[in-house]
């Protein structure tokens, strides 16, 4: 057992308590949670990873409440995972917002979604559902169709006094802007309401979930399999990546292992995607600094990439490439061409992008010191990924928790040292460097074999055998209508995606459907800190931090 | 003087035609989109727009955020009950004459979000002139909607009364 755990245990004496390598689980009482969780951040698990709840109306095995409360922490280190869990009797909890500036939005998230009330919480408001929704969607007893009409936006005034009042603001003094939700700079779904003194924003409010598609709650009514889809949808400038981190969770809650070669092609794949995002990132960056020609630079070999995934998955967008257990098929004949011209193109365009930029007075005037975030309050946020690198604290889980072979690849972790804008762009510009050496990597050591495991329980059978016999037939019908079985447990996966740690939470019941599953999307929790960074900044300068932030609306709203 | 005899006077100098067609043709190669963008549709939009496909080769590449600037509105992506209002909102601040392409799946009909959140089809709120399906449709396919637009206009199929009778779920 890691060391971290032994105080901790020593302390907390819990009802429950389950040790996988370096993750802990433990199931505490209600009445200490708070208490729990505050000695647990204390005792080396600072960083809030996730929080949501369960509702254990329809499971097979009636629990002893109906809710339980989750909380996932990380260590310091960003190692060892503890997960905290508590049945709660009369549906109320105490809010944990003064350890972690992440719960704020988490615990929002879960009191709209299950009606969760949390004691002492600043601003217990819904997150993602529209202010006139009634019911909270994840209940197990609110029928998925139910769909529910807003007849008009709110004003938002309401957080917006609050901010006032604590910033000792006038109202009357203060000129008021909404920034979205249709904006040119919003990307289409986030909407934030400026105070402004002139130029200069004096206060914020920011709202999400005008992209909340209900993801977690048509996962509960789909096969494992039928989830696959769906992933795509989250992080769409790179779905593949998505694909990958859904399944290896549900290959670790399998107890499978891909073969070598599935693993390397999911890493070249998972590289690709990756250079592929921080290529839209960086375009729509830098056109909203007014840069344009930037874009023709940076998006067009994005089309390289296309032709490449479409000859892979017929799709260029949304690929659903992945399974539980392997990948739809192998890689095409004289595939190595294509990526051969995907690197050289995507090399070609950020040397020419970055040659207009690097040197340019007008870059750096606008993109240095702009919306920055200290180290500590980016991890009290939640942040991850690129965000928080640029922060200069190394959160990448490829090469702290290596999967996949990535320990025995060389790639530098690219980490800024401002936390600003700037760092930001630079960290990407970077990654996509260390990525290309990452797929070339691949390519020179790419072994032969197979690519699905060898278990019909899990894949599906070869066409030839569905057609030819009746085995095959039922093999096939039960995979597809049943779906694969995963016998009943709660965990835990994530991987380090574009936007920093993507992971799935999922609570099984033995059926062929998830009975639960939460998302921890970065983007939702990198949002969460954008008010606070854009205050007494420029209303330009707020335009390009919410651009730098590389917010995704499907991932962040799911 | 009829049409024969303005031509005979005025020669080469000028070419005669009908208010209909030459205001149709005006409309077919000018058309100015307003990409109400909020999903993976758009990022399929910014391949539209980007040199590869070149929507500028059909005259429709002065992309407006504004609706006030702009007369085809092409919706992009999955529109919530939540996002509904400001959708309808931007729709009615475009003026007259306007159009509208529901790009993909989710827009057209809910794609395969069937739930709790997701708008059934942007034809709950707003009318819609073309639909393509798709999630996300390929460039190929949003250019197409574009041609089928402009096929219309260029042979006067312009019906300003032709959502007269449109009552969506959010107009009073």
């Amino acid at each position: 057992m890691p060391n971290i755990f032994t105080p901790l245990l020593a302390r907390i004496s819990p009802l429950k308590q389950t040790l996988s390598e370096d993750d802990l689980s433990i199931e505490v009482d209600a009445k200490n949670l708070f208490n729990n969780i505050e000695f647990a951040a204390s005792a080396g698990f600072d960083y809030l990873v996730d929080i949501t709840a369960v509702d254990y109306l329809s499971y097979p095995k009636t629990p002893v409440a109906r809710y339980a409360m989750v909380y996932i922490l990380r260590s310091t280190d960003f190692k060892s995972l503890l997960t905290i869990k508590s049945f709660i009797i009369n549906e109320e909890v105490e809010s944990i917002t003064q350890l972690f500036k992440a719960a704020n939005w988490l615990e929002r998230e879960v009191y709209d979604q299950y009606g969760i009330k949390f004691t002492n919480h600043p601003n217990l408001k819904r997150v993602l559902n529209h202010h006139e929704f009634v019911g909270h969607p994840l209940r197990k007893d609110y029928i998925i169709t139910n769909g529910q009409h807003c007849s008009i936006a709110e004003s938002l005034m309401d957080e917006m006094d609050v901010q006032l009042e604590k910033h000792n603001l006038k109202d009357e003094e203060h000129m008021f802007l909404n920034l979205g939700p249709s904006h040119p700079a919003s990307h289409g779904t986030i909407r934030t309401l400026v105070a402004l003194d002139g130029e200069r924003i004096k206060a914020a409010v920011t709202e999400i979930g005008y992209l909340h598609r209900g993801f977690e709650k048509s996962a509960e009514h789909h096969t494992y399999s039928q989830v696959i889809p769906y992933t795509d949808r989250l992080n769409y400038c790179s779905a593949v990546m998505n694909n990958v981190g859904y399944v290896k969770t549900l290959e670790e809650m399998l107890g499978v292992h891909v073969p070598k070669r599935a693993e390397q092609i999911r890493v070249m794949l998972m590289e690709l995607s990756r250079i592929m995002d921080h290529l839209v990132f960086l375009a729509a960056q830098l056109v909203d600094m007014g840069a344009l020609t930037n874009y023709w630079y940076l998006y067009n070999p994005r089309e390289d990439v296309y032709n490449f995934l479409s000859k892979l998955s017929g799709a260029r967008l949304t690929n659903s490439y992945m399974r539980i257990g392997g990948m739809s098929h192998d890689l095409y004949d004289g595939y190595e061409e294509d990526l051969q011209t995907i690197i050289t193109n995507v090399q070609k365009g950020c040397a020419d992008a970055l040659a207009l930029i690097k040197h340019n007075r007008i870059f750096h005037d606008r993109a240095k010191d702009v919306g920055i975030i200290s180290a500590k309050d980016a991890l009290s946020y939640g942040w991850s990924g690129p965000n928080l690198r640029a922060c200069g604290v190394n959160s990448d889980m490829r090469y702290l928790k290596p999967y996949y072979g990535y320990d025995e690849l060389d790639f530098d972790v690219v980490l800024g040292s401002h936390g600003d804008v700037y760092d930001r762009i630079m960290v990407r510009f970077e990654e996509i460097e260390q990525s290309i050496k990452i797929v070339k990597q691949i390519q020179a050591t790419l072994i032969d074999g197979e690519i699905n495991i060898a278990d019909r329980s899990i894949i599906l059978p070869q066409k030839k055998e569905v057609y030819t016999s009746i085995e095959g037939v039922m093999n096939q019908f039960k995979l597809t209508f049943e779906g694969i079985k995963v016998k009943p447990q709660e965990y835990y996966g994530s991987i380090e995606a574009v936007n920093g740690e993507l992971g799935f939470y999922v609570v099984s019941d033995g059926s062929g459907t998830p009975y639960k599953m939460k998302v921890r999307a970065p983007s939702f929790l990198h949002i969460a800190a954008l008010p606070e960074i854009i205050q007494e900044y420029q209303l330009a300068d707020a335009v390009i931090t919410l651009a730098s932030l590389n917010i995704i609306a499907g991932e962040m709203d799911r | 003087m009829d049409i024969k005899g303005a031509t005979n006077l005025l020669g080469n100098e000028v070419i005669t035609t009908k208010l209909d067609e030459a205001v149709g043709w005006a409309r077919e190669s000018s058309l100015w989109p307003m990409v109400f963008g909020t999903a993976c549709c758009a990022i399929e939009f910014m391949s539209v727009a980007a040199s590869k496909y070149d929507i500028s080769r059909f005259g429709a590449e002065v992309v407006r955020f504004s609706p006030r600037q702009a007369d085809l509105m092409i919706v992009a992506g999955t529109i919530t009950y939540k996002q509904a209002p400001i959708l309808k909102q931007i729709y009615d601040q475009m003026s007259e004459p306007k159009w509208v392409v529901s790009m993909g799946a989710c827009a057209s009909s809910g794609g395969f979000y069937d739930n709790y959140t997701t708008m059934q089809g942007i034809d709950e709120v707003i009318p819609v002139d073309v639909y393509v399906g798709g999630c996300p449709p390929r460039p190929e396919a949003l250019i197409d909607a574009l041609l089928l637009l402009q096929k219309d206009l260029r042979e006067k199929k312009y019906n300003p009364n032709r959502h007269a009778n449109f009552k969506g779920a959010l107009d009073a």
